[in-house]
């Protein structure tokens, strides 16, 4: 009989979880989707990143401007062209700078995921280090880290983040050999990694605390197991189910996250483009062409909610008795 | 005479509950007081009393996965009481320990060849091959078969699981091995062969038993030596079947009544000494004996001085003022 590991269990449980396969799949498509941005602005033969006032595209054999000019008052500003429904062709219209908007969508998606993902594995990777190091050794060393999860805790995330990025967006970030330009993208990631931190940390403290009273770790005590092999051996694989839990969930909240700053304009800088700095373009036409906005916001909605939902299945395939919440309390 | 494998001597350990700026303030809780007893080469030690009585505590003190907060532990002569823990090391593989529940002492995470290799990849340079050839070897003496090494705990029953517990700790050829409550937490059926098991082990690798139990009837059929334990202190100690004929404390008189006769005909034909109340916090520990506030012949003495552990007879050892006495009462109780 082939003996089947706690990791293949938990993968057919959730591959019966049809709401968990469902989101999964949604977020695969937008994956997919967003990765294709550059296919399909060459494809479309559109640049995302520059404004074009003057073009004249056609729509059903019709010459029509991408920016037309207001008739109403004294005939100043410009309305963009609404949706065209054709793929390819000022699908979703332009923004008020006569930029595609599908493609600068899909553009957008990619920063937008790329940012989130990679500032959940920051935050996973500063949180677990921290959590096993808190909770393993206890003492002193808890204290001081401990203190300093504190602090960082104690400030409400968007407006440390918010207060974070106002500083850095200006100068961007030295540390040691690291440089970080004020316009790189690196900067919410590392901005967005730094406030979750906590979120992270506590959890993996309060259960490698847990585990470190656990008979089987007593155990390898006992056997003279050097600690450094218990914490990847014995605490690191029993820890890294709540691990796995968190990366969809983080994701989500990094998503909303990053598109707060990028709507405030203190996350992605332009000409780059996220979810939220479409949304902060289309605040002005909100009126006229309300889809520049709506679209970037239904995005976020969709893969926000893909990811909860595939979160939770998760959650559930993994340790049915677990009671992993993310948040404070 | 042989010397002793292990000698424990005045060994106290003393736990901090709660927190200093918690209402009841930082409490001591008094786990083991002043323990010492010896373990002879080949023996089988068997650690008795209810629950909260130490037993487990000095399990683990001899294993040094606690901290000794006084007194002094040899193991083969060598004083092991304040080694570091690189130098306790090698001794590691001397001094092993089985756990009560094997569901918890085994890594769900791990498949049993990695559980069982474990002690043999950290204190031996062997190969990969040899490691599973002696998994191998381990689990047929355990009596699990070959196939058994690719699977994970939870596909395992209790027995078997404690089988692999014991795989482990009988990888390293050890002269001692702590078992802390090894068949507790088994059905009686599994308990039989696990005691059986232990035992043929002891015989083919000339093994040294400390066994923690609360189920005297297995301590009996088991032991060589028994000690009582009562609120962290050994209150008699002596050779098994003279301490079960002739108990002299009688806290062990108590515990031996009560142990459930399995012929409905001698119902009744033996004294049953009723202990009453519950055991003191061993945070405020009694003054005096520390088992005269529920014992049936406390006298003035009791309450006032504490009786050290003396020789009495032979080989046994019993810390009470009045143990004749405590005879004639168990005695009187008799029909």
């Amino acid at each position: 009989m082939k003996s089947r590991g706690p990791w293949a269990t938990a993968v057919r449980r959730l591959m019966r979880d049809r709401a968990a396969v469902a989101a999964l799949v949604l977020f695969v498509l937008i994956v997919i989707l967003c990765l294709l941005a550059p296919a399909y602005a060459a494809w479309a033969n559109v640049d995302p990143f520059r404004s074009t006032l003057d073009q004249i595209i056609k729509v059903n054999g019709v010459d029509v401007p991408v920016m037309e000019q207001s008739t109403e008052g004294l005939g100043l500003g410009y309305t963009p062209i609404g949706p065209t429904w054709e793929l390819g062709n000022y699908f979703l219209g332009a923004d008020n700078q006569g930029r595609d908007v599908m493609a600068r969508l899909l553009y957008g998606g990619l920063n937008s995921l790329l940012i989130a993902g990679a500032a959940t594995l920051l935050t996973l990777a500063i949180g677990t280090a921290l959590g096993l190091a808190a909770g393993f050794f206890g003492g002193l060393i808890d204290t001081v880290l401990s203190r300093i999860l504190d602090i960082l805790w104690a400030f409400p995330v968007y407006l440390l983040a918010i207060s974070l990025s106002i500083v850095l967006i200006a100068q961007g970030i030295e540390i040691g050999p690291i440089t970080i330009q004020s316009g790189s993208l690196w900067l919410p990631i590392f901005i967005i990694g730094i406030v979750y931190i906590p979120y992270v940390a506590r959890p993996v403290r309060g259960q490698v605390m847990a585990l470190r009273e656990s008979e089987f770790v007593l155990a390898a005590i006992g056997l003279g197991v050097p600690s450094h092999r218990i914490l990847l051996r014995d605490i690191l694989p029993n820890v890294s189910t709540t691990l796995i839990v968190f990366v969809p969930i983080m994701m989500a909240l990094n998503m909303l996250t990053e598109s707060a700053l990028s709507f405030l304009s203190i996350g992605v800088q332009p000409p780059d483009a996220s979810w939220g700095t479409i949304i902060q373009d289309g605040q002005t036409l909100l009126y006229t062409r309300p889809l520049v906005a709506m679209a970037p916001g239904i995005a976020i909605v969709i893969t926000v909610l893909a990811l909860n939902v595939l979160g939770d299945g998760m959650r559930d395939a993994l340790d049915p008795r677990s009671k992993i919440r993310i948040g404070r309390g | 005479m042989t010397a002793p494998l292990l000698e424990i001597s005045n060994v106290s350990k003393r736990f901090a509950v709660g927190s200093r700026f918690s209402s009841q303030g930082l409490r001591i809780v008094n786990a083991l007081d002043d323990v010492s007893l010896s373990v002879m080469p080949g023996e089988t030690v068997g650690l008795v009393g209810e629950s909260g009585c130490g037993k487990s505590t000095l399990g683990r003190c001899i294993t040094r996965l606690y901290e000794l907060t006084s007194g002094s532990l040899r193991f083969a002569g060598t004083d092991i009481s304040s080694l570091s823990t690189r130098e306790m090391r090698p001794l590691r593989r001397r001094i092993q320990m089985v756990f009560q529940d094997p569901s918890a002492s085994l890594n769900p995470r791990r498949r049993v060849r990695d559980l069982i290799a474990e002690p043999l990849r950290v204190h031996t340079k062997m190969g990969s091959e040899e490691i599973t050839a002696r998994v191998a070897e381990l689990l047929d003496i355990v009596g699990l078969k070959p196939d058994h090494a690719m699977r994970f705990p939870h596909e395992f029953s209790g027995g078997q699981r404690q089988r692999i517990g014991i795989a482990r700790a009988i990888a390293l050829n050890p002269e001692l091995i702590v078992l802390d409550e090894p068949v507790s937490a088994l059905d009686v059926s599994v308990q039989a062969q696990i005691v059986n098991l232990l035992a043929d082990l002891q015989e083919r690798l000339n093994l040294t038993y400390v066994f923690i139990a609360h189920d005297l009837s297995v301590v009996r059929q088991v032991s060589t030596r028994i000690a009582v334990m009562y609120l962290g202190s050994i209150v008699e100690l002596g050779d098994a079947e003279d301490v079960f004929s002739r108990p002299s404390h009688p806290y062990t008189q108590a515990l031996i009544s009560a142990v459930p006769v399995p012929d409905v005909g001698k119902v009744g034909s033996r004294g049953r000494v009723v202990l009453t109340g519950d055991v003191p916090s061993p945070i405020n520990p009694p003054s005096g004996c520390r088992f005269h506030t529920r014992c049936p012949i406390a006298q003035d003495r009791c309450r006032n001085e504490r009786p050290v552990l003396r020789q009495l007879g032979a080989s046994r050892h019993v810390a009470c003022h009045f143990p004749s006495a405590a005879d004639q009462a168990a005695q009187a109780v008799r029909p």
